[in-house]
């Protein structure tokens, strides 16, 4: 299907995009990358009065290394962010990341920002931005804030942003371990069945500290905090540590079971993985 | 704001200026206002890569961008690809593998085997087989494609 009819506004700055986003309301959309929003008007789950083309607005773009790691401008698109040597050195599981969001199509329109925005649960980025301890910046009617990742995701497609907020960029700390980052889907470039973005800490051949987030089981992407921690004892202790961690949710693709079970699998790959690089 | 906005682009090297409305999407903003019909939309929500065009030199799904977006871009589409020859090397290769059976697919691949094959000059058959996930053929079972590609492949890196 086509997208219902709208109007189309491309301000020109920050300033004028939130009083656009504050005067209309509930009927305003902001128009990133549109890999996801344009779907969602095609077929009809969404009929914005007013869609706010935030494409150029210069505080949204750019990637820059910081003193103490790198910040990642919203309008970042899926391509510069797997090809900037910048967050291969500071964050390298993004590096990891971006070749499993879909497709090149796709990657060069999607932007960073939008996936984080749109919170879909199977996605890539809003796990790797918990797992590396992201602050994101929001920019608002009432001025700036910053929001942790571990509390900007709450649900399917729900986060802390509010109606009349944007938000600007990732504050990202530099990486502290080594890359983990798997996904199991049924074909490349789909959404992940069950997923996992994180670090490890390798030293003397023993994982010493790493942190652990899961993607495509739960309602959204979970810091696996019991399993993070035992995997300093043993493997086998954090693989039994993900019930406390996890709550899986079926969907078309796996049962809540089989979502438990692959979450385990990917973290025991995972790891060997780890161990293997480092020996 | 207003009901259609005026747009002034280049589409395949000649410029254009069109008054749309807003909600026009890329592919039927060719098809339907430049009669540039080798651009093909199918599923229109970004899954089968039929729609796939190049903006600014990057491949794009043409349904995931309305054409309002667009003012200033450079757009290429098959029609202008062929014309230039850029693919011609690739086109005959499909030809002559059997890549090809409706057709219906075939702009979105050659494209995107194009963009493959500008980045990764010597891609492996996993590394095409990656490449082309994201556009669908309901005829070939891809394997022809693929057999194309790497075909494609190998000529240009003769040539070089």
């Amino acid at each position: 299907m086509k997208a219902p009819p709208f109007r189309y506004a491309r301000p020109r700055t920050l300033d004028a995009a939130l009083k656009l986003l504050a005067d209309e309301g509930d009927g305003a959309r902001l128009l990133a990358g549109g890999q996801s929003l344009v779907p969602a008007l095609n077929m009809r789950l969404l009929e914005p009065a007013l869609l706010i083309d935030i494409n150029g607005l210069s505080e949204l773009t750019g990637i820059a290394e910081t003193a103490g790691g790198i910040r990642v401008g919203a309008l970042t698109r899926h391509a510069a962010l797997g090809a900037s040597a910048a967050v291969a050195r500071r964050a390298p599981l993004l590096t990891a990341a971006v070749p499993f969001i879909a497709h090149e199509a796709i990657r060069n329109r999607g932007t960073f920002g939008g996936s984080l925005a749109q919170a879909d649960p199977a996605a890539e980025l809003p796990a790797c931005v918990v797992a590396l301890d992201a602050q994101l910046e929001i920019a608002g009617p009432r001025g700036r804030r910053r929001v942790a990742a571990r509390d900007f995701f709450k649900g399917v497609y729900e986060t802390a942003l509010a109606r009349d907020e944007i938000l600007l960029a990732a504050e990202i700390p530099a990486q502290r371990g080594a890359t983990l980052f798997l996904e199991l889907a049924r074909r490349q470039g789909d959404y992940a069945i069950a997923g996992l973005a994180g670090w490890a800490a390798v030293r003397q051949d023993r994982i010493a500290e790493a942190r652990l987030v899961f993607f495509g089981t739960d309602i959204r992407a979970v810091e696996a905090k019991a399993a993070s921690a035992a995997l300093v004892t043993s493997l086998d202790a954090a693989v039994a540590a993900l019930d406390r961690d996890l709550t899986p949710v079926a969907d078309l693709n796996a049962s809540a079971a089989m979502k438990r079970h692959l979450a385990g699998a990917l973290l025991r790959r995972a790891c060997a993985a780890a161990l293997t690089r480092a020996a | 704001m207003s009901e259609t906005v005026t747009i002034r682009l280049t589409v395949n090297d000649a410029p254009v200026e069109r008054t749309i409305a807003p909600r026009l999407n890329l592919v039927d903003f060719l098809r339907d206002e430049l009669g540039l019909t080798g651009t093909h939309w199918s599923c229109e929500h970004g899954a089968c890569g039929a729609c796939t065009v190049r903006v600014d030199g990057e491949i794009v799904r043409g349904c995931l961008i309305f054409a309002v977006q667009l003012d200033g871009a450079n757009v290429e589409t098959i029609e202008g690809m062929s014309e230039s020859g850029a693919l011609a090397d690739l086109q005959a290769a499909f030809h002559a593998r059997n890549a090809v059976q409706c057709g219906f697919c075939s702009a979105g691949m050659l494209l995107t085997a194009d963009a493959l094959l500008r980045r990764n000059p010597a891609p492996s058959r996993d590394e095409i087989r990656a490449a082309l996930s994201g556009n669908y053929c309901r005829c070939t079972g891809y394997h022809a494609i693929v057999d194309a590609v790497a075909e494609a492949a190998q000529r240009r890196a003769q040539r070089r």
